[in-house]
């Protein structure tokens, strides 16, 4: 499996937007303990080998409650995508438009995350065309984003 | 004999709506917006409001009921009930919760109601304005997908790629809401029309969604009373009688992130299966529909869900023609909907489809029988309603 240790180079939307923060009740802390390593995992049930993305408390197929983190590629395919024009937060006065992309993962279940695309915001995107993701430190929140780039 | 048990057992005889606002327009609280819509929905049914016992709605209203009913001075309040989920999708829904207490014999007179005054609370249409996000809105939030229009375009775009068409239906839906609106004095979108040329033109929000394909964002209240169809009888208003009302959700719709399953979806696959079987009646019996519109690729996927024409059909169906409340073969959104009348969270997609029941529409289709109602498309839940004469 490689690694994926592409970082962009600066933040793809203009400072000022929300950030994640690990959810309090630890859910979802494995996910962006490793994006800040610059790795993607998705949550796979330790029982049925079933994947879920987002987090669940619970397998949904088998109700097992020993989930684990499964690392994955970082490779997916765009599966839906937006070109948002119009802002609806402050912070995004001037930023569009922008690219917005739903990227399944086939080497996980076809589980789906949203990221932005990376590079030109008036390029062509392709449903179905592959992508790689790439990792957008935030260091002074002590997170990453997980972006996406045309390959 | 239907094993539903709601079917012919109630009747809608009380509707009202407050004058409709621009967002921030209401000159009145949001608390007496409401108060007004319930009195008039009272006195539109002939009853006093101090008889309602009952209160049903849906998308966290915050005007809940122990606060109205001590308002109203209601003598004996035997049913509070909250539709849960967000949007519009619970429209319905708050009508079959309604439907079941009174069959059930929990109530007498059950109100379903909706107050909105955005410019006083929040607004819908805007992200959020916190530092950070955890849970679901970190995994969208972060990358600038915050809206609504913004969360639905993306199940809408996937949808027109897998049927290769449906930009000419969702402009033909836009364009069916303003002419509407035209004939409706209510409507905050009466007199100012929509061409096609106004239509085309208008900047993208988020493709594939323009300007006028995104509904409004309003200041009012609707209120709507229902009873057992034999009080019905003794009541003012000719009655319209619910003989279908549904509520769900597909397998997994609410998955995080985006992961439901079925994505390119308006999650009524079930609810409609449910619907017509509760109803006993097919789609070509559906003499008028209003069909929720927080944004037009909703309504199209819908329409396909319920099943008035195929997936790849969508352009060749969906057109003004079609549309039109005289003549059209599916008359649609017959007062302007949430895009042009008012955004009341599809509560006046109800208080009109009471109206076709009664021949009272400003937009009126010829001789109705079956009026049928769509709540909140790409939501979860959503549900569905049908009246008859
Ligand atoms: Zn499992």
């Amino acid at each position: 499996m490689t690694s994926n240790t592409a970082t962009t180079e600066k933040a793809y939307l203009p400072a000022g937007l929300p950030l994640p923060a690990p959810a309090p009740d630890g859910l979802d802390q494995g996910f962006w303990d490793a994006a800040k390593q610059h790795e993607l995992v998705v949550q796979r049930c330790t029982k049925c080998e079933a994947f879920q993305f987002g987090p669940e408390w619970i397998c949904h197929q088998c109700h097992s409650f020993e989930l684990g983190w499964h690392k994955v590629s970082g490779r997916g395919r765009i599966y839906s995508w937006e070109r948002v024009w119009h802002p609806v937060h402050p912070a995004l006065k001037g930023a569009c438009p922008y690219l917005v992309v739903l990227v399944e993962l086939p080497d996980a279940g076809n589980v789906r995350m949203v990221g932005n695309l990376l590079g030109d915001p008036m390029q062509e995107v392709v449903i179905g065309s592959e992508v790689v993701a790439e990792y957008e430190d935030h260091p002074e929140a002590d997170i990453a984003l997980v972006q996406w780039r045309a390959v | 004999m239907s094993d539903y048990t709601v079917k012919d057992k109630v009747a809608v005889v009380g509707i009202a709506e407050t004058t409709y606002y621009k967002r921030g327009g209401a000159p009145i609280s949001e608390m007496q917006l409401t108060l007004q819509a319930i009195i008039g929905a009272a006195q539109d049914a002939g009853i006093d409001p101090r008889q309602i016992d009952g209160f049903a709605s849906y998308s966290n209203d915050r005007n809940d009921p122990p606060r109205l009913a001590a308002a109203l001075g209601c003598e004996d309040v035997s049913f509070s009930n909250m539709f849960w989920g967000g949007g519009g999708g619970g429209g319905s829904g708050a009508m079959a919760n309604a439907c079941a207490a009174l069959v059930a014999g929990y109530s007498k007179y059950v109100v379903v109601y909706r107050g909105l005054a955005q410019g006083q609370f929040g607004r819908f249409g805007q992200g959020t304005q916190a530092k950070t996000v955890s849970g679901a809105p970190a995994y969208t939030a972060p990358y600038g997908l915050m809206s609504p229009a913004q969360s639905f375009a993306m199940r809408v775009q996937r949808f027109m790629h897998e049927h290769n068409g449906g930009h000419a239906a969702q402009k033909a839906i836009s364009l069916t809401s303003y002419a509407h609106a035209q004939r409706n004095a209510r409507a905050v979108m009466h007199g100012s029309p929509l061409s096609p040329e106004a239509y085309d033109g208008a900047r993208w929000i988020v493709e594939p969604f323009r300007l006028f394909d995104c509904c409004m964002e309003n200041d009012g209240a609707a209120a709507v009373i229902l009873t057992t169809v034999e009080r019905a009888r003794d009541l003012r208003q000719k009655p319209a009688i619910v003989i279908a009302a549904s509520q769900g959700s597909d397998y997994r719709q609410a998955a995080p992130a985006h992961n439901a399953p079925d994505y390119a979806t308006s999650n009524f696959k079930t609810v409609a299966k449910r619907l017509w079987g509760m109803a006993g009646i097919s789609p070509k019996d559906v003499d008028v529909c209003q069909s929720y519109e927080n944004f037009t690729g909703g309504v199209m996927m819908s329409l396909v869900e319920h099943g008035f024409c195929g997936p790849d059909e969508v352009d060749d169906f969906m057109t003004t023609e079609n549309f039109r409340f005289d003549g059209g073969k599916l008359p649609l959104n017959t007062s302007g909907g949430n895009l042009a009348e008012c955004y009341m969270h599809g509560l006046e997609l109800i208080t009109e489809a009471v109206r076709q029941v009664r021949g009272t529409s400003t937009a009126q289709v010829k001789n109705v029988d079956i009026s049928m109602v769509c709540s909140g498309p790409m939501v979860q839940p959503v549900s569905d309603l049908i009246l008859r004469a």
